[in-house]
């Protein structure tokens, strides 16, 4: 493999283009340097290569390195002149929006969802022959609905060919528009069973760029999501990257084909949960919409652990600005105002957040506005898991053997894979977890809204680098787990969560915590239910915890049962959260708002003397 | 001077503006280069293919899949009216003849052997672009659209609803901060666009409504009074294709707020004057604000207007309203852009400006919340 030195990687985000440096250093690889610089896809400059050309121009101000020779990135490097690659990732425009269609709607409908969302689409509609619409409706639907490519499926191998050729003629008879380029063939990607290609050729191969590839669901207890993703991405790059505008240039210019920027975050945490061994679940809360990534591993029945599965979702309407307001109407006013430490008219919070809504770049200067957005935030992650978990489950239609002892347990195929028992690893990501003004902050969001159980280690993506890192994971693994590990995330600590519930002042864990072997003065020895504790474990620092949880309490070893850990620090420390799970609010409006004072003083979270800002 | 970038609306009395008028899918331009046109003159036109209605011809046949072709009397491209035998059984004994019926006006569109089925199609749908504004046709987008440039005032709003209207101008207000009620609206009112300084709540939108005014301008509009209107929630702020009866632009946001007084003077000076207006919003990559368009062909022509947050830039003394608390929709002007960083309440370090308000009283704030009022 040719040497691999220096990178210049940017991500092409909707407003903003990011460049990012990283360079060996001795046997790691570090992020040096970043610029960055309006992305320029729309008026008046219609050039993508513009917005990434600035960028890269101020990583030379910045770095005193070489890499543009007029509009050409030199390489290979040599010296302080140059790279050895360039690489990027785009989300202009608005990303890749696709509509998929499947025969059965939890089945084949929500493979081909999974399929779209790895390789890093927004699935606008799932169309199913049994979706309950009308034939008319669907159709109407679909016209409607102008997507940059579909994803047919349906059918196992040898299974029904009429229902999915019956959705082929309801694709065509819509005849959608793609969203650019008006005289241009809409892609269609036909995966499902392969004896109705000819009949999917028949009715699809006039007026549309029909693309046939393996059925992503060949038998009921298999996916095959993989050569579907590959020709999404083929065609990401040649049709809808192709007619944005300047992205031909751009396509010449990289050493690795662009990804869509939700693909390439995909790739590095299936990177990191690999290479670690760990059940890894990331989130991106954005303006508009947010993100949940997981990898999880799954333990059969026979004990024995499945392939890691990695599972995307994207909740298109749950953001801290664009759709805040959604957030609001979805999570209800009361599950927003109780995050709330002060009390607040209703009227008044509602105009607030649509102020916030139709100025999105506005930011809190009170502190009571703050705690609205974190309240909105702990409300859109919580959403936007639930919906994770939903999409997230085992192969739902599958046939399996039961046996008496079964009889009393009540799981089925299409049980949700998110364990959270089993969560490893929690990265947060996105604007109003990265730049909180306080660390503490960011790890209290994330604790609140995704309520980790047993022992969870919690981070945070300092400046957004992981979409450079996905496509960079692509070229070059260990490059990107170094920078992922040094430059790119910030080690908030861990949580530790015993699962239960009691009496308020009830103990529901002893515990013995030890760094180096001696025992820290001054701490607690039990946390009852209720309460949250921080205990100080600094970045880099690493303790021993005996965990004893109480009669019906679980740490992860089982009810009542002593669990051994080793567990990592961060920029906030150990929080002990024996609220128990699921997380209650007291219903009185006093106590509630007292009990939120106590626990927000606990972690020290509106204290300003948390650990400073991004 | 220190300057600073900041999104701002524009706001002025006169200036060269151009709107490019485009057809959804290719079709007819009806108007050439340099035409002057009208508002509500359409300049192209196109046909929108017709709705599809499905028929499951088989299963009323009682017949397999594969047997339809032989069964039906239409063939594909074939023109079928309501009330059409399309598909017929041929009993031994006709009385036991089972015929199926052309449900719409169209053409036949697919018949399948695979899943039974047949597709009718509609007549075309036709669609017309309308000029908005008046104004001269100065580019064709050949089969797509045109480009028209008109000359007048221009201002833009921070959140509407409803599509485009068209009428004079009514000013009600006779100065910044009055709200909108009920009983100021009259007969009068019918076909108008009413104008408001301060809240426009939704007993007087609905009156205006009511009377058949084409359009409300007001500062500001309680959330629960734009849910009563709008019958949801709405969630996202993308808007233009609301059935509501009438457009409603807002200039300021929500709540209570007074309307700046340099967009007061501008649309009272355009009191009974035509206007064109939209109250399409989006706001994401490629902002759309509502706007309100008084053309004035033989007024002063400037350059044309710039977009939000592509003008020079943020200099001392320059006009501004704060968008956010504790001071929000207090207008001021740039007092000091700070250089270093500061720590407001909410305890983050940020880029600051000091603001002087109108009242000469300071206050330092975020300079991410403030919005320039541009010319």
């Amino acid at each position: 493999m040719a040497k691999l030195d220096v990178v210049i990687a940017t991500d092409c985000g909707s407003t903003t283009t990011k460049a990012i440096l990283i360079e060996r250093q001795g046997d790691v690889y570090r992020q040096t340097c970043r610029g960055e610089a309006p992305t320029t896809v729309e008026a008046p400059f219609e050039d993508v290569t513009r917005g990434v050309l600035n960028a890269i121009q101020e990583v030379e101000e910045l770095s005193g390195r070489q890499i543009l020779d007029g509009e050409d990135i030199i390489t290979p490097a040599d010296g302080n002149r140059g790279v050895d690659i360039y690489i990027s990732t785009s989300s202009a425009g608005g990303g890749l929006q696709m509509m998929v269609a499947g025969v059965v709607g939890s089945m084949t409908g929500e493979s081909a969802q999974r399929c779209a969302l790895g390789a890093g689409a927004i699935v606008m509609d799932v169309l199913a022959a049994n979706d309950g619409r009308l034939p008319h409706e669907k159709i109407e639907r679909i016209r409607h609905l102008r997507p940059d490519m579909v994803l047919l499926s349906g059918g196992t191998d040898g299974g029904t060919i009429s229902h999915v050729v019956e959705l082929a003629e309801y694709v065509a008879a819509a005849d959608p528009r793609p969203r650019f380029g008006t005289g241009f063939e809409l892609p269609v990607i036909f995966a499902g069973n392969q004896d109705a290609k000819p009949e999917i050729e028949r009715v699809l191969g006039q007026g549309m760029a029909l693309h046939l590839t393996e059925n992503i669901r060949p038998v009921l207890e298999r996916e095959n999501l993989g050569p579907a993703r590959h020709v999404i991405h083929d065609l990401f790059l040649e049709h809808v990257m192709a007619q944005a505008p300047g992205y031909r240039d751009l396509m010449s210019w990289t050493s690795a084909p662009i990804m869509p920027t939700p693909a390439a975050v995909g790739q590095i945490m299936q990177t990191i949960a690999r290479r670690q061994n760990i059940n890894v679940l990331g989130v991106d809360i954005g303006g508009a919409t947010t993100d949940v990534f997981s990898v999880f591993t799954a333990v059969g029945d026979d004990g024995v652990a499945t392939e890691p599965v990695f599972n995307r979702t994207v909740s298109a309407n749950l953001g801290m600005s664009y759709s805040i307001s959604n957030v609001l109407a979805e999570a209800t006013m009361a599950n927003v105002v109780r995050w709330l430490p002060t009390q607040i008219d209703e009227a008044d919070l509602r105009d607030r957040i649509k102020n916030k809504m139709i100025r999105p770049t506005t930011i809190p200067h009170m502190l009571e506005e703050l705690q609205i957005e974190h309240g909105v935030a702990r409300e859109a992650l919580r959403l936007a898991l639930v919906q994770h978990r939903e999409l997230a489950v085992g192969l739902k239609g599958v046939q399996t053997e039961r046996t008496l002892s079964d009889v009393f347990d009540q799981g089925a195929s299409g049980d949700s894979l998110i364990d959270m028992m089993a969560l490893d690893l929690l990265v947060g990501s996105g604007g109003v977890l990265s730049h909180a003004p306080s660390r503490s902050q960011t790890a209290s969001m994330l604790v609140d809204s995704f309520q980790p159980e047993g022992v969870t280690q919690l981070a945070v993506d300092s400046i957004f680098m992981m979409p450079h890192l996905g496509v960079l994971a692509s070229v070059d693994e260990k490059a990107a787990t170094d920078v992922f590990e040094r430059d790119c995330i910030v080690y908030l600590g861990t949580c530790v969560a015993p699962v239960g519930t009691g009496k308020t002042g009830e103990t529901c864990m002893t515990y013995e915590f030890t760094i180096d072997g001696l025992e820290a003065a001054g701490r607690q020895t039990s946390l009852t239910f209720g309460e949250v504790q921080l205990l100080p474990l600094a970045e880099g620092e690493e303790g021993d915890l005996v965990l004893q949880p109480s009669r019906g309490w679980d740490v992860g070893a089982g009810a009542g049962q002593e669990l051994r850990t080793r567990v990592r620090g961060g920029v906030v420390g150990l929080i002990l959260d024996g609220r128990g799970r699921p997380i209650h609010l007291p219903d009185d409006d006093t106590e509630r708002r007292e009990c939120l004072s106590r626990w927000n003083q606990a972690v020290g979270l509106y204290s300003q003397d948390g650990e400073g800002g991004s | 001077m220190a300057h600073a970038y900041t999104p701002g609306l524009r706001v002025t009395p006169g200036t060269a503006l151009r709107r490019t008028r485009r057809l959804p899918m290719k079709g007819e331009v009806l108007v050439h280069d340099g035409d002057v046109v009208q508002r509500q003159q359409v300049v192209a036109r196109t046909e929108l293919p017709g709705n599809v209605r499905t028929m499951n011809v088989v299963n009323r046949l009682g017949i397999s899949a594969e047997e339809l072709p032989d069964f039906m009397l239409k063939n594909e491209g074939d023109p079928v009216h309501k009330g059409d035998a399309i598909a017929e059984t041929r009993p031994l004994i006709k009385w036991f003849k089972t015929t199926v019926e052309a449900e719409i006006d169209g053409t036949a569109e697919s018949i399948s052997a695979v899943t039974g089925q047949v597709l009718l199609r509609e007549p075309p749908l036709p669609v017309e672009v309308l000029a908005y504004v008046d104004g001269t046709v100065v580019e064709i987008i050949p089969d797509e659209g045109v480009v028209v440039e008109t000359r007048g005032a221009f201002v833009q709003g921070i959140f509407g609803i409803g599509g485009e209207a068209y009428g004079p101008l009514h000013v009600i207000s006779t100065g910044p901060g009055q709200d909108l009620t009920p009983e100021a609206i009259d007969e009068g009112c019918a076909g108008r666009i009413v104008v408001a300084t301060g809240l426009v709540p939704h007993a007087a939108i609905d009156k205006a409504r009511q009377v058949g005014a084409a359009g409300v301008i007001g500062a500001g509009i309680h959330d629960s009074d734009l849910r009563q209107l709008l019958g949801y929630d709405l969630g996202v702020a993308i808007t233009g294709a609301e059935d509501i009866g009438l457009t409603v632009i807002l200039t300021e946001g929500f709540g209570r707020i007074a309307m700046a007084g340099r967009t007061f003077d501008i649309l009272r000076d355009c009191h009974e004057r035509e206007a064109s207006l939209s109250g399409a919003t989006q706001i994401r990559a490629g902002v759309m604000r509502p706007e309100i368009i008084v053309p004035d062909p033989d007024g002063a022509a400037q350059t044309e207007a710039t977009p939000a947050g592509h003008g020079e830039g943020m200099g001392e003394g320059d006009a501004l309203r704060v968008i956010r608390a504790p001071y929000f929709g207090r207008i001021g002007k740039v007092g000091e852009l700070i250089a270093d960083l500061q720590q407001v309440e909410s305890g983050a370090a940020v880029r600051v400006l000091e603001v002087e308000f109108e009242d000469g009283t300071r206050a330092v704030v975020p300079r991410a919340n403030v919005e320039l009022i541009e010319e």
